[in-house]
């Protein structure tokens, strides 16, 4: 009896709660599903489920739209900017962390104040940074400018992972004579494993989703990142109707983010506690 | 300080450091500095004219439209998002669901998603010919209530407004499941056996308990918004029909890129930044409460 006054108890909040993950769900399985569609699949009724899987939308994707070339250029500019930021942020949330001198923490209060700088601000003045500096239009100026913008967030949060992890280790391995790089990379490194896969994971996505700063310093074809090909895919393909190179384009970027998040989600959605908000 | 130690803080430091100064700080000081010259950007010509571009912006109409739209996101985004967040924490929280994973890592999806991917997506939910929202009032016999969504100068705004919130929802229901999560349970069983109802233990023990944060992930939000307006209008709207949607940041983007006007699009740029810390300041102030420790 206890049960079923529980089940019925909760009957409110669960048909909240499974409306709402209709809502969520059923855009991205619509997606799915069309880019798997023909052209007049696609026409004739949008509730429908493709007759066939008709993977020539993909082919389409990579053939007709370049997508192939976008993701490599994604692929690249994510790596490289991570490699980056990840390594020159830990190495100075190592030392604002542990040492105690003043002008550290003055860096590291200019580092808290710069998380509230709006991006869409500065976008004009880097790009005529870049021009003068010969970046524009390039794959590595992308890298630096992603890299810089996401190290203030970047040693933000790995102070904190830092700051937990006890001194006795530094002191063990300093007696054995380990030198002072040996134990960053070699001791504090593999023990802030837990927050440094919580940034690379929060940075992949920025990088691999963002759009703002693509759209602003690439301007030739064959350097688009992912996002900014779809996004001229989409505006292309209002005059030209193929709709399913489209959505196989759209179901091509979120594979990677998919996967990750299936894989790492507990990490993604702790990060959010340890890092933005309780600092 | 011995030299040794020297060398090696400042190794790890500096770079970190000349990156953000260079890439962060001095195109913000910069944006700042250019919202004082008359400048096309590409010829060398610079101008120093004072305030006069910000004469300009206090009488240029879509710099007030913008501003509307701008409020308009900044207030019902937040609002929605964050009312739905936190009916959806609650209920996750003190209902003990055996599925409740599974609403979690749905209700988080979105947010992982680019927003150019959002974006689009939700222009073909919208679409008036073949969108799956004029279909579906179609087959609900509700064809009278079917639009052009974001070609209308009256619903494009909501239609704006409906993907952000969809985004945003998941990533602040999980905050608020943590600072739930936080509150000692015993707190819930004293107010249960007094009778107090799940609407007073939400009004007297919950909300006061995690309303730092709350406090903080409105900042944050406000922020946010700024930023991500960007994208889904751009994608989705362009800004029309007819400046309808059109927000400063989109704004200053045409003026700067399209039309050239370097120096008018960072005094816009500066205005922006203005209500931002307005905004930042407003909140805290409004949201102020004595800190509840337990």
């Amino acid at each position: 009896m206890t049960n079923f006054k529980s089940f019925m108890a909760n009957l409110p909040a669960r048909i909240v709660l499974l409306a709402y993950s209709v809502i969520v769900l059923y855009p991205l399985f619509w997606t799915v599903t069309a880019s798997f569609k023909t052209t007049t699949e696609f026409y004739k009724n949008p509730w429908a489920l493709p007759k066939a899987l008709h993977w020539g939308n993909y082919i389409n994707a990579f053939n007709k739209a370049n997508i192939g070339a976008y993701f490599l250029n994604s692929v690249f500019v994510t790596a490289a900017a991570l490699a980056i930021s990840t390594t020159l942020a830990f190495m100075a949330a190592y030392v604002i962390a542990r040492y105690d001198f003043p002008v550290f923490q003055w860096i590291r209060k200019l580092y808290m104040v710069a998380l509230f700088f709006p991006v869409a601000f500065k976008i004009v003045p880097l790009f005529l940074l870049l021009n003068q500096i010969h970046l524009l239009d390039s794959l590595w100026g992308l890298v630096i400018v992603y890299a810089a913008s996401s190290i203030p967030f970047t040693v933000f949060l790995m102070t904190g992972f830092l700051g937990s992890i006890s001194k006795e280790y530094e002191e063990a391995a300093m007696m054995d004579g380990c030198s002072r790089f040996g134990i960053l990379f070699r001791i504090i490194a593999p023990m802030a494993r837990a927050g440094l896969v919580t940034v690379i994971v929060f940075n992949f996505m920025s990088y691999w989703n963002e759009y703002i700063m693509a759209l602003s310093f690439i301007s030739t074809e064959s350097k688009r990142t992912l996002t900014l090909g779809l996004a001229y895919l989409m505006e292309v393909q209002r005059y030209a109707t193929d709709w399913g190179a489209l959505f196989a384009g759209l179901v091509i970027v979120m594979v990677p983010t998919m996967v990750l998040y299936a894989l790492l989600q507990k990490q993604i959605t702790s990060g959010l506690n340890v890092g933005g908000l309780k600092g | 300080m011995n030299r040794n130690l020297k060398t090696f803080l400042w190794t790890c430091t500096l770079p970190a450091l000349v990156l953000f100064l260079v890439f962060d700080l001095y195109p913000f000081v910069r944006a700042i500095l250019m919202s004082f010259y008359s400048w096309s950007g590409v010829s060398d010509v610079k101008t120093f004219i004072g305030f006069d571009n910000y004469r300009t912006l206090l009488h240029d109409p879509i710099v007030w439209k913008s501003f509307k739209n701008n409020l308009f996101f900044l207030l019902v985004v937040p609002v929605v998002t964050m009312g739905l967040a936190m009916l959806f924490a609650v209920m996750l929280m003190r209902s003990k669901l055996k599925e409740r994973l599974f609403y979690r890592t749905t209700f988080f999806f979105p947010n992982v998603l680019a927003l150019v991917v959002i974006s689009i997506l939700w222009s073909f939910i919208f679409h008036p010919t073949f969108g799956i929202l004029n279909s579906m009032l179609k087959g609900i016999g509700l064809s009278g209530l079917t639009h052009a969504w974001l070609g209308e100068s009256g619903t494009v705004l909501w239609a704006l407004a409906a993907p952000m919130v969809w985004q945003a929802v998941g990533y602040y229901m999980v905050i608020y499941m943590a600072a739930i999560e936080g509150i000692p349970p015993d707190m819930y069983e004293v107010a249960h056996l007094e009778g107090a109802s799940q609407f007073k233990q939400f009004q007297l023990i919950t909300l006061p308990l995690i309303w730092s944060v709350l406090r903080i992930t409105v900042v944050f939000f406000l922020i946010g918004v700024f930023n991500f307006t960007f994208v889904f209008v751009r994608i989705m709207s362009d800004g029309g029909p007819d400046h309808a949607s059109e927000v400063l940041m989109t704004y200053l983007y045409g003026q700067a890129f399209s039309n050239g006007n370097f120096g008018y699009a960072m005094a816009i740029g500066v205005f922006m930044l203005l209500i931002t810390v307005v905004l930042t300041f407003l909140s805290e102030a409004f949201m102020k409460r004595e800190a509840i420790q337990y």
